[in-house]
């Protein structure tokens, strides 16, 4: 026959015992479910991210209504149980009494409130529920908005991050010497702190509140040493108790949490309780795995299963994107207690092991975690660690084998050993290279013996064979940063940025933990970039992280007026134009008209509201941007070729235009400049351009590689091919490596020459399908960059840049 | 006497997020700032160094880069930051709701 099960409480810990129970034995009870929040189970867990703005709340509901209606749930959500009567066995609330034969008491626990003046304010939250996320995320809508998370633990941390990303002007104001001291010791507590400052976060150790203050609205909050922070929204998160209450009324054994036995069940055989409201021995927990520990034993008693609950140690994760913080068990000193520390400041790594007799006590570990869950495994299990005391903190990567030093396993490796699978490498081929011709840097190696000049996953693996081979002498050449903002370089970035999909600046800076709030004039145009070639598709240009040129597509002067350049295509141009371009210079009184080095014409002086207009006229004669303001391409120059000339050998004017009509608008690391030259004598000065062509008899010869401005350097011969189509696909193939793999601001010839002109001829000419799959991403690419900026503003985008906001006038002032 | 003018100039939505606009004032262009968590600052639209228009520039946390030779301007100051010595005038301006505010001194003697 079917029992009556009425559980009170709707939070993770009665979800996940009502799905063992439907699992165990559906429809054996007759479950009624009340929740004094409106709403039904959810991941409370996840609040945090709901907060930040990184997921919703329909991602973070576990049961939907779906859910208890296909298992006739009784909800009751938004009712309170207000009395337990054990004697008739009914609970009561706003709608009546409901009876029970078995009742499961999972009230959770109830934010802690500072007994201070001022603790009823409006504006004063806990961090406990949706409504709290709501109110918090209303507060931030308003500019300038301040809000005090008062409490620096796990929970306060995680609200004070979210609001910040949410833009607030956040204090966190912690009682206690160093942060989270409850799971992080003070060097930890020290990294994190700074972490967070670095976000814009201010935090306040040692800080006692005194009250809070306001009239209608909480306006400030106030510190016993006087110190006074304005808020709009103060949010306490100083810990949580457990919520006891009707169980107390109920005269159920209570001492800090309910009192149950290992089977979950009260001083009331008829009543169990589950959750944060417990307590196991002396204990109450309120991390999330023995929750759910709990919430399996609870639904196996129900169903007269033999269960028992056994105290567990839990590990804890900070929440906050970007910060990497793990921390388990005991960490305490004591005498009889040894530990392994391990800093590694430059990367923002800290590591410590507490150990006991050769097991693992407890384990901390801050900007690097991925050891966590093995550390963690081996302190549940009481594992000896002794056989690897010595590489332990180094994680479990450099165990196993028997193998305790790192350099070893290198050394230890056969001469034949492949190193660099790319390039079909063996061990003794770069430790004989290195010796034989006194290589010490990593370049050179890779000049040398290409061991991991492609892919360059083994640079880790060549790096330590010259270690080995050259000893202290060989000190691996440190990465240069991309900025102040960040550690990384721009090779790194790059990678990061496809490997981990990000797809706009905000998540490169956060996963890629940047140092400032909203990077620099730096950092944020080569991320923009680098964004715009990796995902074309999918990126939203931000042109608030472009130089004001591209901005505005024009070239700003010293004077703060504009030059503007339009497109000739091959430097070809017609009456019909060169009249149109004399009246725009009439019409808007441009003081400056230039022939350019790249074969077309400069108007220079004009002024930034006019650019528009001026746009408007050339477009009306077929004129689109030359783009001579962009990371981009610039010019084709040509010479007039076999149309014109005696000695040309092809079309070299018809093959410049072709091309620059193909590439025009695409975004490339920095400026490119091409020229087509029809015949060896090279009129089109071919031969100092970043690609440029060189036509024969036979063919077109592909250059790259040239320099003719800060240094001056000519191209690397490609190669020969035979057909104007081939040699364009060959170039935008090339433009396309080059796109992908370049630095921002990198030139083609400084690109080329770090990765050597050898792999790109191996990749571009050597490898047709690699050429191909280059090609058809540099087409892809294009649907989307080619669109003429010019006519798109002459009609209206970007309006606000070309006008002032606003114009006063003495009359005004007066 | 001094006499401290605040105009409503537009609303903070005209300004683009970590962008600027030009506000004309008879003799003196001033550049309004808005920052990345929607701080409002305004200076004179001119680098101490070579005058370069500060509205043009890439706009991180409270400072903008100088497009031609990219000196760091504090927002909040108008002092050159890192090694460069300068400073442009900063001007009271204040956001109420979504308008804001700029606070002018005797412009009448400035434009005159």
């Amino acid at each position: 026959m079917t029992q009556k099960l009425v559980v009170v409480g709707a939070g993770m810990a009665s979800g996940r015992m009502l799905e063992h129970l439907f699992e165990a034995a559906p429809g054996a009870f007759d479950v009624t479910l009340f929740g004094a929040e409106p709403r039904g189970n959810y991941n409370r867990i996840m609040l945090s991210p709901v907060l930040a703005g990184e997921k919703t709340y329909d991602q973070i509901v576990t049961h939907d209504a779906e859910w208890y209606a296909a298992n006739d749930v009784h909800c009751r959500f938004g009712e309170t149980v207000t009395k337990i009567d054990r004697k008739a066995k009914v609970v009561f609330s706003r709608s009546g009494e409901t009876p029970y034969d078995k009742l499961v008491v999972a009230t959770g626990s109830a934010p802690f409130i500072i007994p201070i003046a001022g603790k009823d304010l409006p504006g004063v939250r806990a961090f406990r529920d949706l409504d709290d996320v709501d109110a918090m995320v209303a507060a931030a809508g308003r500019p300038g908005a301040k809000a005090v998370v008062i409490g620096g633990g796990l929970l306060g941390l995680e609200a004070a991050a979210a609001l910040r990303l949410r833009g607030m002007d956040v204090v966190v104001l912690h009682l206690m010497g160093h942060l989270m001291e409850r799971q992080l010791d003070p060097a930890a507590g020290y990294l994190l702190q700074k972490e967070l400052e670095g976000r814009g976060i201010k935090i306040h150790c040692k800080a006692q509140t005194k009250a809070i203050l306001g009239d209608a609205q909480v306006e400030a909050v106030l510190l016993e040493d006087g110190t006074i922070y304005p808020a709009d929204i103060v949010v306490m998160a100083v810990g949580i108790r457990p919520e006891v209450r009707i169980a107390v009324d109920a005269g159920l054994y209570v001492e800090r949490g309910i009192v149950v036995n290992d089977q979950m069940v009260t001083s009331d055989p008829d009543i169990l309780a589950i959750g944060e409201c417990v307590e196991h021995e002396s204990i109450c927990y309120g991390l999330v795995a023995p929750l759910y520990e709990m919430a399996k034993v609870a639904a196996k008693t129900l169903v007269k299963q033999d269960a028992a609950f056994r105290p567990v140690e839990t590990a804890t994760q900070l929440k906050v994107t970007g910060v990497t913080l793990y921390s388990a068990g005991d960490f305490a000193d004591a005498e009889d207690r040894e530990e392994i520390v391990l800093r590694d400041a430059s990367a923002g790594v800290y590591k410590r092991l507490v150990l006991k007799e050769n097991r693992i006590l407890g384990a901390v570990l801050y900007g690097e975690t991925s050891d966590g869950a093995w550390f963690f495994d081996m302190l549940r299990k009481g594992t000896d660690v002794s056989e690897m005391r010595e590489t332990l903190i180094f994680g479990q990567a450099y165990q196993g084998g028997g193998q305790l030093d790192p350099m070893a396993a290198v050394a230890a490796l056969p001469d034949d050993a492949e190193i660099c699978g790319c390039n079909g490498v063996c061990k003794s081929k770069i430790t004989g290279t290195i010796q034989e011709k006194g290589l010490t840097t990593l370049d050179a190696v890779r000049a040398h013996t290409k061991a991991s000049a492609s892919c360059g996953t083994c640079t880790g693996l060549v790096e330590q064979l010259m270690k080995l081979t050259l000893g202290d002498a060989f000190n691996p050449a440190a990465v240069t940063p991309m900025c102040g903002c960040t550690d990384l370089g721009h090779d790194d970035v790059r990678r990061l940025i496809k490997a981990s999909r990000l797809k706009t600046i905000p998540a490169v800076m956060q996963e890629l933990e940047w140092k400032t709030s909203c990077g620099c004039a730096k950092c944020r145009p080569a991320l923009n970039y680098y964004l715009v070639c990796d995902w074309p598709d999918e990126y939203a240009d931000d042109y608030q992280s472009r130089f004001i040129n591209e901005r505005v597509h024009a070239n700003i002067q010293k004077d703060g007026t504009y030059s503007v350049v339009p497109r000739m295509w091959g430097g070809v141009t017609s009456a019909a134009e060169l009249r149109a371009i004399a009246d725009v210079v009439d019409k808007f009184n441009i003081p400056t008209v230039k022939v350019t080095g790249g074969q077309r014409i400069d108007m220079l002086g004009i002024k930034k509201e006019d650019l528009p207009e001026v746009w408007a006229d050339l477009g009306k004669a077929g004129f689109v941007s030359g783009h001579a303001y962009a990371k981009g391409l610039r010019t084709v120059k040509t010479c007039v070729g076999s149309d014109w000339c005696r000695f040309g050998t092809q079309d070299s004017t018809g093959l410049g235009i072709r091309i620059e009509k193909f590439m025009w608008g695409s975004w490339t690391p920095a400026k490119v400049k091409m020229a087509v030259s029809g015949c060896p004598r090279n009129c089109a000065e071919a031969t100092c351009k970043d690609v440029g062509v060189i036509c024969v008899d036979s063919g077109f010869e592909i250059h790259f590689a040239g320099a003719a401005g800060l240094d001056i350097k000519g191209t690397e011969k490609l190669g020969l091919v035979r057909s104007e189509d081939e040699a364009l696909e060959v170039i935008v193939a090339l433009t396309q490596m080059y796109r992908e793999q370049a630095r921002y601001l990198e030139r083609i010839y400084k690109w080329a020459k770090r990765i050597g002109y050898d792999e790109i001829r191996r990749q571009i000419l050597d490898d047709p399908e690699k050429r191909k799959a280059y090609y058809d991403r540099f087409v892809f690419s294009q649907k989307f960059a080619q669109v003429d900026p010019w006519s798109e503003r002459a009609s209206g985008k970007d309006k606000h840049e070309f006008k002032p906001m606003a114009t006063l006038t003495l009359e005004a002032a007066e | 006497m001094s006499t401290m003018n605040w105009f409503a100039i537009g609303k903070l939505e005209d300004i683009p997020l970590r962008g600027a606009r030009c506000v004309e004032t008879g003799n003196t262009k001033i550049a309004v700032f808005r920052t990345a968590d929607n701080r409002i600052f305004a200076l004179e639209d001119k680098c101490p160094h070579r005058g370069g228009p500060l509205s043009q520039g890439i706009v991180h946390d409270g400072c903008v880069t100088c497009p031609l030779h990219n000196w760091v301007i504090s927002l909040e100051t108008g002092f050159a930051q890192g090694a460069d010595e300068g400073a442009t005038a900063p001007f009271p301006v204040r956001l109420e709701g979504d308008r804001i505010l700029l606070g002018l001194t005797d412009m009448a003697e400035k434009a005159a």
